[in-house]
């Protein structure tokens, strides 16, 4: 029967369900002898009986010999009882077959065949596992190897360092020998170490007296384990349960002891020590203990009206979960108390920033006359709690106030700089310079760019808003005649706007071309004379190229010491003359070139997708336009486009085409291990031709990462090689459970070469 | 030949005028980095120390001979030499970064790590330095006539100042060989000739018989390309007409781009057309719409194209796009001439507004505007960075145009017999070529040319045999055309465009759309199956059932929205119903 139960570990054994199966045979014996028995008795011819033997005869036929009680079934006490009278049998094995028998459980019945495959294959996995990841290490060893070379192992050609050379080498003469024989004789060292082995051990070896130090202290200390560990035991075995209460009382007072000491000491423990208050605290409160809801207290409930004790009992369970769940205030809280009165002795505001701005209201200066009556009379009337509250409350609203104070005074002084920092349009320095304009004039310019901003997007209008609320900070005074001019400027400039472009370009400016320097034609454009001013419009027209700071860069002068000869040839000068006038044929090149540019930046503008289809929920025809409401509901705006590359380049145009002949050799998806395309680009930054390489270098780059030597046979790894576990040892020479005997012999041969190669590595490493 | 035997020869023969810096020595240098050579004081030391080093490796293989070794370790670097081949920037491996990509990014440092020490390293095998005029205490430099100058150096460098009197064939286009070796002249009546300047050898000469508006060499000197009256020719170097290239008409400049082994053509029609030399096909071929193309250059930093137009714009252009890159306002009149510097950062352009301006044309601003008396007509930038610009017959070459002080007066002056059509610097050579009405000048500027040149890119002294060698690389490692855009860097970044954008480029590039779904072609059914009322009704059935699907996808997804509105409602319902009285609800339950 035992051998079942080992059936479960083991399985291998083919005898056990044989022995299952004899079981069941003997049973169906049974009753195929009864069905035996039925048949004949039913038949006619009777069978013979086996008769016992009566009479003495000379052949004895051994069928015919029969053992007293032999159709009986054997008992196990049948068997037993031998054994106890046998006189070599231990007392132990006879108690436990007597306990065997006594026993009258019956035994579970074996796993069924697919349960003990899984649990069979379970372990076999788990083997297999541990043996494969054994070999983890060298296989990401050689993952990560800048370059193998197969054969593996193999020794380098390289010349070999004097050690090794020294150690390989022998003795041969007879004077050599001689030599080495004393050396080894008297145990001196040959090769590298200095000392002797007996010197080495002598330096290893403990003293005397050290060596019964310690084990006094190892006797001593396990003698002390052992006393605690059976005191552990006793108590542990009290089932008292007052007992037990009594004694966790006393450990809650001294952790708690402990925990005040460990805040002086050590507040970084103290804190984790607190941090688990909580979480037993947050437990406690999670759970329904000591909430009498539980059975006990449900049947003190009941008992509670009559009970005085049961009463009590209810009353305590509460006041420990009261206890428990309470909040932790230790010394936390004196301090609380402390800063209290310290804030209260310093109030908050003095270490604010003194309010200087409001000059004009002196009761924002200090709080401090208006703030404390409050606080007089509202402890008068009400509690302490309520009135602390109000008092947050109180202040809290005042901090509120001066914030928004402080936000008003910030925006304010911010509008001043602004005033300060409003950039001055080119134009206006140099019209400076020449001093010939108005300011209001100026004004009025300033308020057309911003009706005109207006115009625009709305994401410029934001801009502007904050512009247009600067402006008018800054010139109230200024501008108080100025809207009516404004209105002027604006009309003015619709009229312009209407206009196009007019010819500035003139005879007078081709003559000032000639001189050094050069008058820039929108600076003239800017003086008062509306006919000059035409040429502003389209450079005011976008916001951000302004006709002033195209081609502003001022010529430098060269002297040449050679003047060039005048050209005498006719067909020549005529042929210049032409290119100039080729040159100047057309009109104005700035404004052309801005022109261009702004066809361009609308070109790129996304547009707006109107889809509303007449008719639809309205009447439609001839003459009826779908109403606004409709019209604006079925418009699709679409997102801006980012922000172009020559925004700032007032006289650069550049392509926003995407260059899709370069993207098609790009790479348009990151590889694998990189995270970033940044990672990529720095990876791959350096080039590895020959071209932007020394040689060296390249060959350093392009070392494959594999090498095999020609005609080497490459043999798989040798586990000794490269395993230095000696655990694995042991468990490979010990067969796998499912291995066959087939395999066995292989395995076999396999483990000799083995062992083989291993003792070849143990001597490479010697050397 | 070399700057470096002129350069010598030079400072031994003038004493003062033509002075050279002596040159560098690299322990001069690493004197600099304050590392722990202190050669300078004692340079005799150092000759010994280099001498004894090997020694002393020998003798000892012991370890404690390095313990001597007065100069540990690897030789330092200046930072200054660092720095010059630096690439890109350094990425630091990021915090929480798994193993295989911190393996790829300290694999990358360390490799470009190594790069940049042995390029800098190898530094050192360049050690020739450009030389410069230097004049008296009150001379000016501009003032030294050419004949001073060829006097006074040695001879081979004095040939190198010599006069060419055609006076037949009208003023002359000139342009060099890559290799600086190989002149090409074309004359504006029809005369085209090949010399090797430097020994004078006349190649092959021949006239046209026509107007040759340009000239220009392909990627070696046995093929030069003539833009002539009406179609562009390309003939070999003993003056074979190869090709008639007919569908390049009108040709009036043309820029040949040597990595990318193509022809771009400006043409008076307004046409930019380039001609893959390599495989003789028409790349593209971009109508500009902005008039006669009479002003072209390229920028050697990016292969892009630059074109000055006649409103004083300059647009810059690669054949893979239709419109400009660029354009940029530079000049109130006409564009006369531009040229562009080796490293691809400056401009410079002159104008019919007679000034003279330079751009950094990395960020599109410009740096300083000149005024010329007379105005330019042709600019050209040399290697090092001088300047030529003619006025009329003079010829004025500036030094720093782009420096943080803006030029005063030139550095060098020639006048030349006729109006000056062409001018060229010859690379690698202290030599401004220049074309004229009355034949061909050679012009002396010291410090013009590249002293150090790269012998696997431009050999000057290349044989045969390596030129043919070096054609095959050249054309094994040739740039696509498509790969020229105005950041040459772009190719190694990571493309960031959506998924619909580049989908819609890919079906440009394709002609069809690979993910369309295809249409429902009802199939041809016999027994009078398939007559035009059936196959309208399976057409109209498939119809149906596409819309079903759709309709059922709809349908589901609002069913879905509305759900997850029905829980947001339910859950804010809940919350709002919470009583006050809520609280004291029996937490249990």
């Amino acid at each position: 029967m035992a051998v079942v139960r080992e059936q479960k570990e083991f399985s291998m054994d083919n005898e056990v369900i044989s022995a299952s199966e004899d079981e069941e045979g003997s049973d169906d014996e049974r009753k195929h002898n009864k069905l035996l028995q039925a048949i004949s008795s039913l038949g006619g011819k009777r069978r013979k009986n086996q008769t016992e033997r009566s009479e003495a005869s000379l052949q004895v036929s051994e069928f015919l010999v029969n053992a007293e009680g032999a159709g009986d079934k054997i008992a196990l006490s049948d068997l037993l009882g031998t054994v106890e009278k046998t006189p070599g049998a231990s007392k132990k094995t006879k108690k436990q077959l007597r306990n065997l028998q006594n026993r009258n459980e019956t035994l579970q019945l074996p796993l069924n065949k697919e349960q003990t495959e899984k649990i069979q294959r379970g372990i076999a996995y788990e083997k297999s596992t541990q043996e494969v990841s054994r070999w983890q290490g060298i296989i990401v060893q050689n993952q990560k190897a800048e370059q193998l070379v197969f054969p593996l192992n193999q020794e380098s050609s390289r010349p070999k360092p004097v050690e090794q050379i020294v150690a390989g080498w022998k003795a041969e003469t007879p004077l050599e020998q001689e030599i080495f024989k004393l050396l080894n004789n008297n145990s001196q060292p040959i090769h590298d170490p200095v000392l002797t082995p007996i010197e080495e051990a002598s330096l290893k070896a403990m003293s005397l007296e050290e060596a019964n130090m310690r084990r006094a202290e190892l006797q001593k200390a396990r003698a002390l384990q052992s006393y605690y560990e059976a005191k552990a035991k006793r108590e542990k075995r009290i089932k008292s349960k007052k007992y037990h209460k009594i004694q966790k009382k006393a450990k809650r007072k001294e952790f708690v002891k402990q925990f005040e000491e460990m805040m002086k000491t050590d507040p970084t423990g103290a804190l984790e020590e607190l941090k688990k208050m909580e979480m037993s605290r947050m437990e406690e409160r999670m759970s329904l203990k000591h909430q009498n809801s539980g059975k006990w207290a449900k049947s003190k409930a009941i008992m509670a009206k009559y009970d005085d004790s049961a009463r009590k009992a209810m009353q305590e369970q509460l006041q420990v979960n009261k206890d428990l769940t309470q909040k932790m205030v230790t010394i936390s809280d004196d301090e609380h108390e402390t800063q209290e009165e310290e804030s209260e002795a310093v109030p908050d505001f003095v270490n604010d920033v003194e309010p200087i701005v409001d000059a004009v209201n002196p009761w924002m200066r200090n709080r401090i006359p208006r703030e404390e009556p409050e606080v007089i009379c509202v402890t008068t009337e009400q509690p302490q709690t309520v009135e602390e509250e109000e008092e947050e409350e109180e202040e809290k609203n005042e901090e509120e106030e001066l914030l928004a104070d402080f936000q008003r005074k910030r925006a304010l002084r911010q509008a001043d700089e602004d005033d300060d920092l409003v950039p001055v349009p080119p134009a206006e320095e140099e019209i400076d310079n020449t001093g010939e304009v108005a300011r209001e004039e100026v004004v009025g310019e300033d308020v057309v760019n911003i009706s005109d901003s207006d115009d625009d997007n709305d994401d410029d209008e934001e801009d502007v808003s904050q512009f247009n609320t600067l402006f008018r900070l800054m010139s109230s005074e200024k501008a108080r005649e100025a809207p009516a001019q404004t209105q002027e400027g604006r009309e003015d400039e619709e009229q312009l706007l209407d206009e196009g472009h007019v010819r500035v370009r003139t005879v007078e400016d081709l003559e000032a071309l000639g001189e050094a320097e050069e008058p820039q034609p929108s600076a003239s454009a800017n003086t008062s004379t509306p006919q000059t001013a035409t040429s502003e419009p389209p450079a005011k027209k976008s916001k951000e190229i302004d006709l002033n700071a195209v081609l502003t860069k001022e010529a430098k002068a060269i002297k040449v010491p050679l003047m060039p000869a005048v050209v005498e040839d006719d067909e020549e000068r005529d042929e210049q003359i032409s290119i100039i006038k080729e040159a100047f044929a057309g009109d104005d090149v700035i404004s052309d070139f801005l022109k261009d540019k702004r066809k361009q930046e609308e070109a790129g503008r996304p547009k707006v997708v109107d889809l509303t289809l007449p008719g639809w929920g309205e009447w439609g025809g001839v003459g009826l336009v779908p109403s606004r409401k409709k019209r604006k509901r079925f418009r699709i705006k679409m997102a801006p486009p980012p922000p172009r590359q020559d925004k700032k380049l007032p006289d650069v145009i550049i392509s926003e085409k995407r260059s899709a002949s370069v993207a098609a050799h790009q790479v348009c998806q990151l590889p694998f291990p990189f995270q970033n395309p940044k990672q990529f680009e720095s990876c791959i930054r350096t080039p590895v031709g020959q071209t932007w390489n020394t040689q060296s270098t390249v060959r350093k780059m392009t070392t494959p990462k594999v090498v095999t030597t020609m005609g080497a046979i490459i043999e798989p790894l040798v586990r000794e090689d490269y395993i230095k576990d000696k655990s694995s040892i042991p468990a490979s020479k010990a067969p796998a459970i499912f291995l066959e005997d087939k395999s066995k012999g292989k395995d076999g041969k396999r483990m000799s070469k083995d062992k083989h190669k291993g003792k070849e590595s143990k001597k490479r490493r010697k050397i | 030949m070399a700057a470096p035997v002129a350069d010598t020869a030079k400072s031994a023969h003038v004493e003062k005028k033509n002075k050279k810096k002596p040159v560098k020595r690299y322990w001069e240098v690493t004197e600099e980095t304050g590392q722990k050579r202190q050669d300078q004081d004692n340079p005799d030391q150092t000759t010994s120390t280099k001498d004894t080093r090997p020694l002393k490796i020998k003798k000892t293989g012991q370890s404690q001979s390095w313990k001597n070794d007065p100069f540990p370790g690897e030789a330092p670097i200046p930072q200054k030499q660092l720095q010059k081949f630096q690439r890109g920037a350094k990425h630091k491996v990021p915090a929480g970064a798994h193993g295989k990509l911190k393996e790829a990014i300290v694999w990358s440092k360390t490799v470009s790590e190594l790069a940049q020490k042995q390029a800098a390293r190898y530094d050192l095998l360049l050690p020739e330095d450009a030389g410069f005029l230097e004049g008296d205490d009150d001379e000016d430099t501009c003032r030294i006539s050419q004949e001073d100058i060829a006097d006074a150096v040695d001879i081979t460098s004095g040939s190198k100042y010599f006069n060419l009197h055609l006076t037949q064939f009208g003023p002359y286009r000139v342009d060099y060989s890559r290799t600086g070796r190989h002149l090409l002249l074309g004359g504006r009546r029809g005369h085209v000739a090949c010399i090797d300047w430097q020994t004078k050898n006349l190649t092959c000469e021949m006239s046209v018989m026509e107007t040759v508006n340009d000239v220009k060499w392909l990627h070696t000197e046995a093929m030069f390309a003539v833009a002539q009256k009406k179609w562009l020719y390309i003939y070999d170097s003993k003056g074979t007409e190869l090709h008639c290239v007919k569908k390049f008409n009108d040709v009036l400049k043309m820029q040949f781009l040597p990595y990318h082994f193509l022809l771009a053509t400006a043409s008076a029609t307004g046409f930019l057309q380039y001609l893959d030399v390599s495989v003789g096909k028409e790349i593209a071929a971009i109508c500009t719409k902005m008039g006669r193309l009479d002003v072209m250059s390229q920028n050697p930093y990016n292969a892009v194209i630059h074109l000055g137009h006649p409103n004083g714009t300059v647009s810059l252009w690669s054949p893979n796009q239709k419109e400009p890159l660029i354009k940029m306002l530079c000049h109130r009149g006409a564009v006369r001439s531009l040229t562009v510097d080796k490293t691809g950062t400056y401009m410079v352009t002159s104008g019919l507004d007679r000034k003279l301006k330079v751009y950094d044309i990395r960020a599109f601003k410009p740096l300083h505007s000149y005024f010329l008396p007379a105005g330019a007509s042709c600019l050209s930038l040399s290697q090092k960075g001088l300047l030529s610009a003619s006025t009329g017959d003079v010829v004025q070459v500036y030094q720093n145009v782009w420096g943080g002080n803006p030029v005063s007066k030139p550095y060098m002056a020639h006048r030349v017999r006729g109006q000056v059509w062409g001018v060229a610097y010859c690379p690698f050579e202290d030599v401004l070529g220049i074309g004229h009405g009355q034949g061909f000048t050679s012009m002396i500027i010291p410090g013009a040319g590249e002293p150090n040149f790269d012998a696997l890119d431009t050999n000057p002294y290349r044989s045969a045999k390596q030129r043919q060698e070096w054609e095959v690389k050249a054309l094994l490692e040739k740039v696509q055309p498509e790969l020229i855009s105005l950041d040459p860097t772009q190719l190694s970044k990571v493309d960031q465009g959506s998924f619909e954008q580049r989908h819609k480029e890919r079906v440009e590039v394709l002609g069809y759309d690979p993910l369309a779904k295809e249409k429902f072609k009802p199939r041809t059914k016999k027994k009078g199956r398939s007559s035009a009322g059936a196959i309208e009704k399976r057409k109209r059935k498939v119809a149906h059932e596409d819309q079903r699907d759709v309709i059922r996808q709809t349908v589901e997804e609002r069913m879905e929205k509305e759900k997850q509105q029905k829980e947001k409602s339910s859950e804010s319902k809940e919350l709002s119903k919470k009583s006050a009285l809520d609280r004291f609800r029996k937490q249990g339950k």
